[in-house]
C-alpha cells in the first residue's frame, strides 16, 4: 500500500502512456478508418489524463470537449458519410511509399530521442503553483490560463476567431451542393 | 502534488511525445486513405501538445522560469483551436473530393502527377 | 491593457471587419458583383494601407505593441505593404476571370483579404504564438482558395494534396516550436535572441527545434525537399489563385523566415547555416532542372517559383545585413514579375484550359504584338537578363553571398540561371518564331483591368531594372529592425 501511494503518479503515468502509444499504433494499423478513429479517441483521452497529471487541468477539459467531443464526432460523421467499405476495393490500405515512410520515421525518432536525451532535462518539477497563479495569488489553472490568454495573448486569440471564420467559409464552400453548378461541370464558358 | 510521491521524470513524458510524433509521421506517409492520414496528423499535433504541457510543468517548478510557464499551456490552446479549424476544412475537402471521384485514396489522385 | 494600445493594431482590425463586410456583400450581390466586390476589396486594402501609414508606423522607443505580440517596425511595414499590393493586383486580375466562371466572387475576395490579414500578422509577429496563428490563417485561406473551383477535379486534387502536406508541415513546425520552448522557456522572439546570445553551449534540444522550425518554413516557401505540393497546387488551382499563392504567401513566408532565422535565431547561425546551404543549392538545382521538361505553363512557372525561392534562400545563407535586404528586394521584384507572367496565362485562358500549354503561345507575336512583348519582358526578368529588375534582384542576392564567402553556392546559382534561360525562352520562341493555328487562332481575353495590372507589372519590372535605389533604400531601413548591422 505504501508502495502504491508513493508511486501513484508514476503508475498512472505509465498506464496512460502505454495506452496512448497503443492507441497511436492502432490509428495507423487498423484498416478500417472507423477503428482508427476510435483508437485515436482513446489516445486523446489518455493525453487528456496526462494534461491533468502535468497540472494543465483546463487544457485537459478542453481536450475532452473539443477533441474528443467535437473533432472526433466530425471525423466519424464524415467516415460514415463517405462509405468506407468502398474506399479501397483492392484492400491495399498502405501506400506505395511504405518503406520510405518507416525509414524516415525511424531516423526522425532517433534524432528526437537524441535531441531530448542530450538536452538539459535534469531538474524535475518542484511544484506547479506557477500554473495556478493570478497576480501573485494562487487561484486555479483555469483562472491562470484565462488571465494570461486575455491579458497577454489577446491578439492571437482574436486572430484565431478569424481562422475559425475562414474554416467555416471553407467548410460551407466545399460542403454545399450548388444546383446551378452541378449540371455544367463548373468550367468557364467561352 | 503530495511531496512524498515520487514524481515522473520530465524526460519520460517527452519520450512519449516523441514516440507519438513518430507514429503520427509514419502514419501520414504510410496510409493512403485521406481520412486516416488526417487522423495521423491529429496524433502529431497531440504529441506537440504533450511536449508543451510537460515543458510548462517543468518551468513552473523553477523560480527563474516560472513566469513563462503558462505560455506553454497557452500554445496548446491555440494548437487545439487551429486543429479544429483544419479538421473542418480538411473533412469538407475530402467530402467534395469523394462526391467527384468516389474515393479519398490519395494515391488515386492522379490527374496531376503526384 | 488600455484601449489606446489598440491604435497601432487598427489596420488589422479594419481589414478583418472589411473582409467580413465583403463576405456579406458577396452573398447579397451573388454572381453579378465580381467587379464591384473587387473594387470594394481593393478600397479596403487601400484604407488599410493608409491606416498603416497613419497609426501603424514605427515610433521611437516602442518596438512591440499589445503585450509584445506584434512588432511595429520598418521591416513589418515593408512586408505588409508588399503583400497587400500583391493581393490588390490579384483582386483586380481575378475580377474578369470570376465573371467568366460560374463561381461566386464574394467568398473569393473575402478569403484573399483574410489571407492578407494572416500575412500581415506573419510580417509583424513578435511572438511564436502570433506568428503561428498568422501562418495558419494564411494557410487555411489558401487551401480553400486552391480548391475554390470545387467541381474541377484538378482544383480538388490540388487542394487535397496541398492541405495534407500543409497540415503535415505545420505539425512539424509546431513540434519544433515545442522543443524551442522547452530549451529556452520563452516564446518571445526578443527573449529567444537574448537567450541564444547569452548561451554558448551546444544544446541539441534547441538545435533540433530550430531545424524543425526551419523545415516548416522551407515547406511554406516551397523549397526542396519540401516542394512536392507546389506543382500540383499551382496547376490545380484557378489561375488567379496560382498567381496569388506564388507571390503574397511566399513573400510573407520569407518575412517570417527572415524574422526567425536572421532575427531570433541569428546567434545560432553557425548551427543552422549548413542546412539552409543544402536546401538552397538543392532548390535552385531541382527547380530549374525540373522546369525544363514541363509542357504546362502553370507547372513550368511552379518549378520556376521553386527555383526563385532557392535564389532568395541564398541571401539567408549569407546571413548578413546585405543578405537580409537583398532578400527583401528580391521578394518585391519577384512579386511583380511573377504576377505579370501569371496575368498572361489568365489572358490566354479564354476557353477551358487553353493557354496552359506551351504550344498555345505559338504565333502570338504576329497576332498580338503588344501582349507578346510584355510576356517577353517577364520571361527576360525571370531569367535574370540585365535591363530588367530580375537581374538586379539576383545581383544583390548573389553579391551578398559572395561577400559572405559562399562562392560555390553562387556558382551553382549562376549556372542554374543559365539553364533557366532554356525554359523561359521556349515560350519566347513559341511566340515569335512559330506559326500558330491560323484557322482558329487562340483569342485573348479583352479585360481592361487585367491589361492595366499587367502594364503596372511591366512598368515596375523595367523601372526597378534601371533604377532600383528607392526599393533598396526602403529595404535597407528594415535591416535595423532585425538587429543586423
Amino acid at each position: 500500500m505504501a508502495f502504491l501511494s508513493a508511486h501513484f503518479v508514476a503508475i498512472v503515468f505509465y498506464v496512460l502512456a502505454v495506452l496512448a502509444v497503443a492507441g497511436g499504433v492502432g490509428v495507423i494499423t487498423f484498416k478500417n478508418p472507423v477503428h482508427s478513429a476510435l483508437s485515436l479517441l482513446g489516445t486523446f483521452l489518455m493525453v487528456a489524463g496526462l494534461f491533468v497529471l502535468r497540472h494543465a487541468e483546463f487544457l485537459g477539459a478542453v481536450q475532452l470537449l473539443v477533441y474528443a467531443g467535437g473533432i472526433m464526432v466530425l471525423f466519424l460523421f464524415v467516415i460514415m458519410l463517405v462509405n468506407v467499405r468502398r474506399l479501397s476495393p483492392d484492400a491495399a490500405f498502405l501506400s506505395r511509399r511504405a518503406p520510405l515512410a518507416v525509414l524516415s520515421g525511424v531516423v526522425f525518432g532517433a534524432l528526437i530521442a537524441f535531441g531530448v536525451l542530450a538536452g538539459s532535462l535534469g531538474h524535475p518539477g518542484g511544484g506547479a503553483t506557477a500554473l495556478q497563479m493570478v497576480q501573485g495569488h494562487v487561484m486555479g489553472n483555469t483562472e491562470a490560463v484565462g488571465w494570461t490568454l486575455y491579458r497577454h495573448f489577446l491578439v492571437p486569440f482574436e486572430i484565431v476567431s478569424v481562422v475559425l471564420l475562414v474554416a467555416m467559409i471553407g467548410a460551407i464552400i466545399f460542403g454545399r451542393k450548388d444546383a446551378g453548378l452541378e449540371g455544367r461541370g463548373g468550367r468557364m464558358e467561352p | 502534488m503530495n511531496p512524498t510521491m515520487i514524481p515522473i521524470p520530465s524526460a519520460w513524458i517527452l519520450y512519449l511525445s516523441a514516440v507519438l510524433f513518430v507514429i503520427g509521421a509514419i502514419g501520414v506517409l504510410l496510409r493512403r486513405n485521406g481520412i486516416s492520414i488526417f487522423l495521423a496528423l491529429e496524433l502529431m499535433l497531440n504529441s506537440a501538445n504533450l511536449a508543451f504541457a510537460s515543458f510548462a510543468f517543468r518551468f513552473a517548478g523553477a523560480s527563474a522560469t516560472a513566469a513563462h510557464a503558462l505560455n506553454g499551456q497557452i500554445f496548446i490552446f491555440f494548437i487545439i483551436a487551429v486543429a479544429a479549424a483544419e479538421a473542418a476544412v480538411g473533412l469538407a475537402l475530402f467530402i467534395a473530393m469523394y462526391r467527384r471521384k468516389e474515393t479519398i485514396d490519395v494515391d488515386r489522385f492522379n490527374i496531376l502527377r503526384w | 491593457m488600455s484601449l489606446s494600445q489598440f491604435i497601432p493594431f487598427l489596420p488589422e482590425i479594419f481589414l478583418a471587419v472589411a473582409g467580413f463586410a465583403i463576405l456579406l456583400a458577396g452573398i447579397s450581390l451573388g454572381k453579378r458583383g465580381a467587379r464591384g466586390l473587387s473594387l470594394l476589396s481593393l478600397g479596403s486594402l487601400a484604407v488599410t494601407a493608409i491606416l498603416i501609414w497613419v497609426v501603424g508606423r514605427p515610433v521611437e522607443g516602442a518596438h512591440t505593441i499589445l503585450g509584445g505580440m506584434l512588432f511595429v517596425d520598418t521591416f513589418a511595414v515593408y512586408f505588409k505593404l508588399l503583400t497587400m499590393t500583391a493581393s490588390g493586383i490579384v483582386l483586380l486580375m481575378s475580377a474578369g476571370y470570376l465573371e467568366r466562371s460560374d463561381y461566386s466572387p464574394g467568398e473569393f475576395d473575402a478569403l484573399i483579404l483574410f489571407a492578407t490579414l494572416g500575412m500581415m500578422i506573419m510580417a509583424s509577429g513578435a511572438n511564436l504564438v502570433s506568428l503561428y496563428v498568422g501562418l495558419e490563417l494564411m494557410a487555411l485561406s489558401q487551401y480553400v482558395l486552391v480548391g475554390y473551383f470545387k467541381l474541377e477535379l484538378k482544383s480538388n486534387e490540388g487542394a487535397v494534396k496541398y492541405f495534407v502536406l500543409g497540415a503535415l508541415s505545420s505539425g512539424v513546425l509546431v513540434y519544433g516550436i515545442s522543443l524551442l520552448y522547452g530549451a529556452l522557456g520563452t516564446l518571445d522572439l526578443g527573449a529567444i535572441r537574448a537567450a541564444l546570445t547569452a548561451s554558448d553551449t551546444v544544446n541539441w534540444t534547441l538545435n533540433l527545434g530550430i531545424i524543425l522550425v526551419g523545415f516548416g518554413m522551407l515547406f511554406k516557401v516551397a523549397a526542396v525537399p519540401f516542394h512536392v505540393w507546389t506543382p500540383d497546387a499551382y496547376e490545380g488551382a484557378p489561375t488567379p489563385v496560382t498567381a496569388f499563392i506564388s507571390v503574397g504567401p511566399k513573400a510573407a513566408a520569407f518575412a517570417m523566415f527572415l524574422r526567425l532565422f536572421l532575427g531570433a535565431f541569428h546567434p545560432e547561425l553557425a548551427q543552422w547555416r549548413i542546412v539552409m546551404w543544402i536546401a538552397a543549392a538543392a532548390t535552385v538545382i531541382y527547380g530549374n532542372i525540373a522546369a525544363l521538361t514541363q509542357d504546362n505553363v502553370k507547372r513550368m512557372l511552379a518549378y520556376s517559383s521553386i527555383a526563385h525561392a532557392g535564389y532568395a534562400l541564398i541571401g539567408i545563407v549569407a546571413g548578413t545585413a546585405m543578405g537580409l535586404w537583398s532578400v527583401m528586394v528580391y521578394m518585391l521584384i519577384y512579386t511583380f514579375m511573377n504576377l505579370g507572367a501569371f496575368g498572361f496565362v489568365i489572358m490566354l485562358e479564354t476557353r477551358g484550359y487553353a493557354g496552359e500549354r506551351v504550344g498555345d503561345y505559338a504565333g502570338l507575336a504576329k497576332r498580338h504584338p503588344g501582349a507578346a512583348a510584355g510576356m517577353l519582358i517577364f520571361m527576360l526578368s525571370l531569367a535574370g537578363i540585365p535591363p530588367t529588375a530580375g537581374f538586379m534582384g539576383k545581383l544583390y542576392v548573389f553579391s551578398s553571398a559572395v561577400q559572405a564567402g559562399y562562392i560555390w553556392l553562387v556558382v551553382i546559382a549562376v549556372v542554374m540561371s543559365a539553364v533557366s534561360l532554356y525554359y523561359y525562352f521556349r515560350i519566347v520562341v513559341e511566340m515569335y518564331l512559330k506559326d500558330g493555328d491560323e484557322d482558329e487562332p487562340a483569342p485573348l481575353v479583352r479585360d481592361r483591368w487585367l491589361d492595366a495590372m499587367i502594364g503596372l507589372c511591366v512598368f515596375v519590372t523595367l523601372f526597378l531594372g534601371v533604377y532600383p535605389a528607392p526599393v533598396v533604400g526602403l529595404a535597407q531601413s528594415g535591416v535595423h529592425a532585425l538587429g543586423l548591422g
